[in-house]
């Protein structure tokens, strides 16, 4: 086989281990994502990440980079630790929505609110997955979870939070982006967005977060390929794609 | 160096400096607020890291972020502080990554006040967090010994991977005292081989967790750090014994009640009784060996905190009942006079001790009726 | 003439979730359902020609289990002087 033959190959930031997610999870995309961009950015090297408490907790399984492990919701404020110590590495995290915008909404608000040079990766999955599918702030008006079996009552359960708009408001933040996983051109979208948030800390340009509207089949009840139409149909309205901060400065990156 | 004036918990920030402290993360709150207003300063005139965090959640989570690279990192609180420190101070003790955390304790429970106490020996000595695992806890009672024990924490958590916790009331935070400051140390980063600074071409990539999936992995975990901490009990033991040669009654005391009782020792030797002092430095690992040996030859001890006997428990185990064991606390931030504890002194060499009633009932007996 | 490709389907890392069969725009993926991998599952193979190697498969695989490869277009001989 010629090497000129090759179009497309396991990326080199990713370590031999299968991933323990179910089949069809958009948090493998998500994964492989980082870890094309870190190769392409040619900093595995100088990384160091901070997995999150939730599906993703075992992420550090699979990046080959040095890792460390956050307590439920802390990754931001862990890895303010690690990136004030560590000024010159590429520090990021992997968040879910429970971790991030349930029980760490606190670390993340400040972290972009001072504007921590760190890269936030935020899977919106609509629920916690880990626990076995739980309502979370990100879950639609209307959707059953186990603990919304009728569905989310925003009377008595209240309303998502859309973290992206929520967070553009902070004067810290330089880059918050929402992407969606579900198809191919929006992965390809999805990725760009990461370089360019990688490409943000890299030349100290303040917090960057991107948030992908990713699936959780298991816990949806639906297939991996109607789990992608359930984001195209119903996540999407509610959590509308775009930039909602790109300041200036990064406007000028060509990547 | 010639001694200066220095306020506790600001010679605590500089000792901390000169040891080669390269970041703080910590959140203000009396009274050990100074700590994190003198380190405010400090720390960026030296071009070292400062983040005042957005609560104590995020402080220790940075203190642990910046633990996992391996550098000297710390954080400071207060009684109600610490107790939410207790999630990320379980995390780091379980990461088996060396932090430094210092309690300006006050009166509780709950909000409490803000007046000196050592109502948190429990918590600190005993495990405020969940799972298995001992931290080293010192306990200074002047300023000087508080710049003194800084240095030391820093090469105690390095030296076995492990939290050192330096716990103090609010009058060693607060009050000032003439000391002598060490030199300033060089920041020298040890090349550690368990550090997440990142592989940077020269080694296979590191991870540090807290999680062990497999249980019978998570025991050897546990066997570790215990193996561990059987070394620091038989290595790190520290203690101060003041006229304890020929003492017939022995007052034991750490922190500021220990310094109080000090007082009382000495009127009571003016006075011609035989009592001495001993002060435990570390009260974890805590000295029980030397009451062990103590016990054979004295007549009764007295325990003296500014708590509802917490380490009196400790004390109780090292004494197994063989010579009587008093009580004197005070609470909720109420600091003992030397008089009261020179009282104590007076009624332990007057009335027939027994050991067969527990010291703390029989106390809480005479604080009521009194 | 569109480009000739295939792909190489990872029995270690394909779970049979089944995307990569409904993004294939030349609808020549499908599960083997006479093999299963270690772990249990149907992996994807393509079952008939067409595939022109364009990695769509590979850009939606949550396993990173595909790989793709192109047939070269020829190019001209090195001219010698």
């Amino acid at each position: 086989m010629l090497k000129e033959n090759l179009v497309y190959d396991r990326p080199e930031g990713f370590t031999d281990t299968p991933t323990h997610y179910c089949p069809g999870c958009t948090h493998g995309v998500a994964h492989r994502l980082v870890a094309e961009v870190l190769e392409e950015m040619g900093v595995i090297d100088r990384t160091i990440g901070v997995a999150p408490v939730g599906c993703s907790v075992f992420a550090y399984n699979y990046f080959d980079t040095d890792f460390v492990e956050a307590p439920h919701g802390r990754a931001p404020a862990m890895a303010t630790g690690v990136k004030r110590v560590m000024p010159d590495r590429i520090v990021f995290t992997y968040q879910g929505d429970g971790d991030l915008a349930s029980i760490g909404m606190g670390e993340i608000v400040h972290a972009a609110a001072r504007g921590e040079n760190i890269t936030v990766i935020f899977i919106n999955n609509a629920n916690f997955g880990m626990t076995g599918g739980q309502m979370a702030p990100t879950t639609l008006p209307g959707m059953k979870t186990s603990s919304s079996v009728n569905g989310r009552d925003v009377e008595t359960q209240g309303y998502p939070i859309r973290v992206s708009e929520m967070l553009s408001t902070l004067d810290g933040v330089g880059y918050c982006v929402r992407r969606s996983l579900h198809d191919p051109k929006n992965i390809r979208l999805a990725k760009k967005a990461i370089r360019m948030a990688f490409e943000v800390q890299a030349r100290g340009l303040g917090f960057s977060v991107v948030e992908l509207l990713s699936t959780c089949p298991t816990n949806w009840g639906m297939t991996p390929v109607n789990s992608l139409k359930f984001v195209e149909e119903h996540m999407m309205p509610a959590y509308p794609l775009g930039d909602f901060k790109v300041s200036d400065a990064i406007k000028q990156i060509k990547i | 160096m010639p001694k200066e004036l220095w306020k506790g918990n600001e010679a605590i920030a500089e000792a901390s400096v000169r040891a080669g402290l390269e970041a703080y993360f910590g959140y203000p709150i009396t009274p050990q607020t100074e700590v994190l207003e003198y380190l405010s300063r400090r720390m960026p005139e030296l071009g070292r890291a400062f983040v005042q965090a957005e609560s104590e959640l995020g402080a220790i989570n940075m203190v642990y972020g910046a633990a996992c690279t391996g550098v000297r990192v710390m954080s400071s609180s207060s009684s109600p502080g610490m107790s939410l420190m207790m999630e990320g101070v379980s995390y780091i003790a379980g990461t088996e990554v060396p932090a430094v955390l210092v309690n300006v304790m006050r009166g509780g429970p709950g909000l409490g006040n803000i007046a000196p106490a050592q109502a948190d020996y429990n918590q600190a000595v005993h495990g405020g967090g969940h799972g298995d695992y001992q931290p080293i806890v010192l306990a200074p009672a002047s300023v000087q010994e508080a710049i003194d024990l800084m240095g030391l924490s820093f090469d105690l958590a390095e030296k076995y991977r492990s939290i050192c916790m330096v716990i103090l009331d609010g009058c060693v935070g607060q009050m000032m005292e003439p000391a002598q400051m060490p030199e300033m140390k060089p920041i020298k980063r040890a090349n550690w081989d368990w550090a997440t600074d990142g592989k940077m071409g020269k080694r296979e990539r590191r991870i540090l967790s807290s999680i062990y999936l497999d249980p019978i992995e998570e025991e050897k975990m546990n066997l570790r750090v215990l193996k561990r901490w059987k070394t620091i009990e038989a290595n790190e033991v520290r203690y101060k014994e003041y006229f304890l040669d020929d003492a017939e009654f022995v007052i034991i005391g750490f922190g500021t009640a220990g310094r109080v009782a000090l007082s009382a020792v000495r009127e009571a030797r003016a006075e011609g009784i035989k009592v001495g002092l001993l002060r435990p430095i570390t009260v974890s690992p805590f000295p029980f060996e030397v009451i062990d040996q103590l016990t054979a030859r004295v007549d009764a001890f007295l325990v003296t905190e500014m708590n509802s006997g917490q380490m009196l428990e400790d004390v109780r185990l090292a004494v197994k009942g063989r010579v009587p064991v008093e009580f004197y606390g005070r609470m909720g931030g109420v600091v003992p006079f030397p008089d009261e504890i020179l009282n104590e002194i007076h009624r332990m060499a007057k009335v027939k001790l027994s050991v067969d009633i527990h010291p703390r009932d029989a106390w809480l007996e005479r604080m009521t009726h009194a | 003439m569109p480009a000739k490709g295939w792909i190489e389907v990872s029995d270690t890392y394909c779970k049979g979730c089944e995307i990569c069969i409904g993004a294939c725009p030349q609808s020549v993926i499908e599960l083997n359902m006479s093999h299963l991998t270690p772990k249990g599952y149907h992996p994807a193979h393509t079952f008939k020609d067409g595939c022109t190697g364009c990695a769509i498969c590979a850009v939606v695989c949550p396993d990173a289990a595909i790989t793709v490869y192109r047939e070269m277009t020829k190019v001209a001989a090195p001219i010698s002087v």
